[in-house]
């Protein structure tokens, strides 16, 4: 069981933020995050655009603001529980929470901070008839295992990274790789695209462009896929069928919490500290609704701190505290650095 | 006001809406679909990343093309026909007033 002050589930912005704030607090918080990575939508969707409203940045690359929290809050050092889905909550007997995760990680804490966003990223799933049933029978999403498909015949679909990395990475181990995109071109790096050419070429692997899957064939699993290129239809014969169309966000379990919901977002008290209506429960950044409410990192920040602020009330309801800051105080890292700003130098003029 | 223009809209429910849309504000049909709070997501927040405001243009009104972006990512859209666009990347003009556009199906 993972013990910390702040649970997190999140780890976009807004819920790295919040490590530093309750760093400065000495409360230690962990995070939960459905990526293999930190940073969220930053991270997953944008990691190359620039954003322009982040006060004092003019400009800043999405990506590299997540770097730069990840090393504002290394001194407070967070724990993270990253690729894995929060799913469910419970209380116990000490008014703490459990939250365990779709792998079964267990998590303890007097405050949960949800930091959520737009939800779990979950993969885009073509709307083909049967998908659902032939999932774990020949349809999957994500690559965990790639021996798994140790000489059997696969076919991808997709025009992005992913798709192109895939295929390069199972053609070395697969009997046969199909790679199914709607159009000639694909969006991926220059290097992986030019890698995908060269396969083909050499024929190594087939790619069928531009065409659509539009059916899925088998009995007790898949055994072949119909695809639909500028009207002719071919069958394909494989054992798997991996369609790479990105990921999406989806509010999921969360929403059976008990939480006060509306319009697909908690519903929090901003008058005071972004409390849902279970206390112990914060609900911060994208993922709140209030009256006013604005989807903005920088709105994101501001909730984190008033967050801290509460839970640490309700940490320690005995212990007295005021708003330091860190011009004055410094940063006392729980890894022993400290920051602090330098000493006036004082000399006499003789 | 002179600056408005007239969407008319169709939702998944097959109602139509007839929207009011400023042109001096630098607005999409995606964000004028939010702020009549009608069922589009905008995910993506308006960088063609996502297709959550895919539409199919009904009207035979001359749109900008498709930029790059948002013709790679509908190419990795589901439910698309020609006439699809993202709503995310048609920006309010005089030229489209009177457009008539109807909501592709939710991913």
């Amino acid at each position: 069981m993972i013990k910390t002050d702040i649970l997190i589930i999140g780890a976009g912005p807004t819920g790295l933020f919040a490590v530093f704030e309750a760093g400065l607090l000495q409360l230690k918080c962990h995070l939960i995050d459905s990526l293999p990575m930190p940073g969220g939508q930053c991270a997953e969707i944008y990691p190359k655009k620039p954003i322009y409203d982040i006060p004092s940045h003019p400009e800043i690359l999405a990506g590299d603001l997540v770097k730069n929290l990840e090393q504002q809050i290394a001194p407070f050092q967070p724990g993270y529980t990253l690729g894995e889905s929060a799913i469910s909550i419970e209380k116990t007997a000490e008014n703490a929470f459990i939250v365990t995760t779709d792998k079964g990680t267990q998590h303890q804490a007097p405050v949960v901070a949800i930091a959520g966003g737009l939800g779990t990223f979950e993969p885009r799933k073509p709307p083909l008839k049967n998908l659902a049933f032939f999932e774990d029978k020949g349809v999957s999403y994500i690559i965990k295992e790639p021996e798994m498909y140790r000489d059997k015949n696969v076919v991808i679909a997709g025009g992005g990274d992913s798709a192109l990395d895939w295929t390069i990475f199972l053609e070395n181990v697969a009997a046969s790789v199909t790679l199914i995109h709607r159009r000639n071109e694909f969006r991926g790096a220059l290097d992986s695209v030019e890698k995908v050419q060269h396969l083909k070429n050499e024929g190594r692997i087939q790619l069928i462009t531009p065409a659509e899957v539009t059916a899925l064939e088998g009995d007790a699993k898949l055994s072949s896929i119909s695809v639909d290129k500028q009207g002719e239809i071919l069958k394909i014969d494989c054992d798997h069928f991996i369609p790479l169309f990105g990921l999406t966000p989806k509010l999921g379990p969360i929403a059976n919490w008990g939480l006060e919901i509306e319009k697909n977002a908690i519903k929090v008290d901003n008058t005071l500290d972004y409390q849902t209506n279970i206390p112990g429960i914060y609900a911060i950044g994208d993922v709140n609704t209030y009256p006013g409410k604005l989807k903005l990192i920088l709105c994101g920040f501001h909730e984190a701190t008033l967050m801290c602020q509460s839970a640490f009330k309700k940490i320690y309801p005995e212990k007295r505290n005021v708003l330091k800051y860190t011009t004055v105080s410094g940063v006392s890292g729980f890894d022993g650095s400290q920051k602090q700003a330098a000493k006036s130098t004082i000399k006499a003029i003789e | 006001m002179s600056q408005d223009i007239t969407i008319y809209l169709t939702d998944r429910e097959g109602k139509i809406h007839t929207l009011i849309a400023p042109t001096d504000m630098q607005m999409n049909l995606m964000e004028i679909c939010k702020a009549y709070e009608l069922p589009v997501e905008g995910t993506c927040g308006g960088m063609a990343m996502c297709a959550s405001c895919q539409c199919y243009v009904e009207s035979d009104h001359t749109l900008a093309e498709r930029s790059e972006d948002e013709e790679a990512m509908l190419s990795e859209a589901f439910y698309v026909e020609a006439n699809s666009r993202l709503g995310c990347q048609i920006q309010m003009t005089k030229a489209i007033d009177g457009l008539k556009i109807r909501l592709a199906p939710s991913e």
